[in-house]
């Protein structure tokens, strides 16, 4: 009987335009670079939509742009930020410092107070100043990660030798037990003006470099298999 | 009848919002001061910033549905909570300390955030409730307070900054906005602390504390405070209520930031680890009584009823 009334009952429907696509991203801020990595597969629920759907976008030779959350929302984002920097660009002859870019993240994240854009973002990058930056970003805003202490660098004991197979390392483990996580990897790595960390990458199997401008900066991309099952 | 009335009204939250939105979308989308070194978020002569709303009948519900309410821990946005800062006036001027945990549910989200926005040389504000409305509003309200320097000669007042803000809030009563704020500071007539809330509560006072550990750190503030307080005592207070709150509270904690501000402006003390203040305290700054606030004083106490009772 309970069942009778519960079928009569009305149901709401409401406007639901988001959903969630899964996957994982990270960012790594060093005394003079930054690693920003994330997973290529998408999915909604236990099905996948496809197993090559970048997260990590390159925006300028300074800062690389991860998002995570609802997919669609992500792209549209990614090409409003690329279009926005673009315009900066053609206005300054310079592309934007990475604390611009996050400060223009912000307000263009806040100005959807209303009707958010489902994306989580991180950024990372180099500084005007030359050391390694991450800003991680909620739906509405963003968090400087960790300022080191005024007159001292990055940690030091994380160089990029050690924090290369730590992220690697950290994919593997995460696909081994989570569903949302799997098919690729790609780890991109912005170097800083003369960063001693460019030896150690010249020996990295399938490296690929990414650079367009001649400031200085570096910017490369490892891509790796991670397991499909 | 009161929703009817919200909409179709042109001077409601949703009337405004609406209508800005009309504005914009009669123009072209941008400006071609956007091509320019006008474009971002310092370009106020726009007038205010216009927010995209989505096209249903009722956006504040359709917000509600989506971000995070006690009522429904499963929806997917979840709106960063949880904090406790605090400001007190003395006769040595405004101490503002605050914690730095950013919490989304009963995930950490951050442990480094600075909850403490830094206005304008003379002006701090504080930061509970929505992280993003905190962060987004107060440093809207630092490009009024130049503004208002520029018009009018003056530095502005914590009094009409503070009213400022609680103005911009009141006008998005209902949607949904969430802030406990302090807008701290040194004007004309002294060191001045307002508490502005999203409610659109104002209110001039000595000491107040806001957020999940507020309940905390008043019982130690109250206890310590008075208003011949020395500089390095007042200090020693705000980093004292603060890692009681880190303490007790699971909302805040990780590091405590202190700020005092005096005649000249305000200057940034210090970043203390509250862990690290439990079991060997804040190290060696002024007005710290040297050890530990409770590993110590536990154990000491231990110790002496050992002794008592032998």
């Amino acid at each position: 009987m309970p069942a009778m009334v519960s079928a009569a009952q009305p149901v709401q429907r409401s406007f639901n335009p988001y959903t969630e696509n899964g996957g994982t991203i990270l960012a790594i801020a060093g005394a003079d670079f930054s690693v920003i990595a994330g997973d290529t597969r998408q999915s909604e629920g236990y099905s996948i939509q496809t197993r090559y759907a970048p997260k990590v976008f390159r925006l300028t030779d300074k800062a690389v742009l991860a998002v995570n959350g609802f997919a669609a929302d992500g792209n549209m984002f990614v090409k409003k930020v690329r279009q926005r920097l673009e315009w900066y660009r053609h206005a300054h002859a310079k592309d934007m410092p990475i604390r611009a870019i996050a400060r223009l993240i912000q307000t263009m994240l806040y100005a959807r107070r209303f009707f958010p854009f489902y994306v989580y973002n991180i950024l990372g990058g180099i500084e005007e100043d030359g050391t390694g930056a991450v800003y991680s970003f909620d739906l509405l805003i963003y968090f400087k990660n960790q300022t080191p202490a005024p007159g001292t660098a990055f940690p030091k004991h994380l160089p990029l030798s050690t924090v290369l197979p730590l992220v690697i390392d950290s994919f593997t483990s995460a696909t081994e037990r989570h569903i949302e996580v799997g098919d690729g990897l790609e780890i991109y790595i912005v170097l800083s003006k003369g960063s001693t960390a460019l030896q150690s990458l010249q020996t990295i199997r399938g490296i690929q470099e990414l650079t367009a401008t001649n400031d200085g900066e570096r910017v490369f991309v490892i891509r790796r298999e991670l397991k499909k099952d | 009848m009161n929703s009817f009335v919200e909409r179709y009204s042109a001077t409601s939250a949703v009337g405004q919002l609406r209508k800005a939105q009309r504005l914009t979308e009669e123009e072209e989308e941008f400006s071609d001061a956007a091509w320019g070194s006008q474009a971002g978020f310092g370009n106020i002569m726009n007038g205010p910033p216009s927010f995209t709303v989505p096209n249903v009948r009722d956006p504040a519900a359709f917000l509600r549905l989506h971000t995070d309410d006690h009522a429904d821990p499963n929806c997917r946005i979840k709106i960063q909570h949880g904090t406790t800062t605090l400001a007190f006036r003395f006769q040595g001027g405004v101490i503002v300390a605050v914690d730095s945990r950013a919490t989304a549910g009963s995930y950490i989200a951050s442990g480094t955030v600075k909850k403490v926005i830094e206005i304008n040389p003379y002006l701090l504000g504080t930061m509970a409730g929505g992280a993003a409305d905190c962060q987004y509003w107060e440093t809207y309200l630092g490009m009024h307070c130049r503004l208002h320097e520029l018009r009018n000669r003056e530095r502005i007042s914590v009094s009409a900054a503070s009213k400022y803000l609680s103005n911009l809030v009141y006008s998005y009563k209902g949607m949904g906005l969430s802030m406990g704020t302090m807008i701290c500071g040194w004007d004309k007539t002294g060191p001045a602390v307002f508490y502005v809330d999203s409610d659109g509560t104002r209110l001039k006072g000595d000491l107040f504390s806001v957020g999940s550990g507020s309940t905390l750190a008043y019982g130690v503030l109250d206890q310590g405070y008075r208003w011949d307080l020395t500089d390095e005592e007042a200090q020693e207070l705000g980093r004292r209520s603060i890692y009681a709150a880190g303490h007790r509270d699971a909302f805040s904690g990780n590091t405590c930031n202190l700020y005092h501000i005096k005649q000249d402006g305000w200057t940034f003390i210090g970043n203390y680890d509250i862990a690290k203040m439990h079991y060997d305290g804040p190290g060696d700054v002024p007005g710290a009584p040297g050890g530990g606030y409770g590993y110590d004083v536990r154990l000491a106490a231990a110790n002496s009823t050992e002794v008592a009772a032998a």
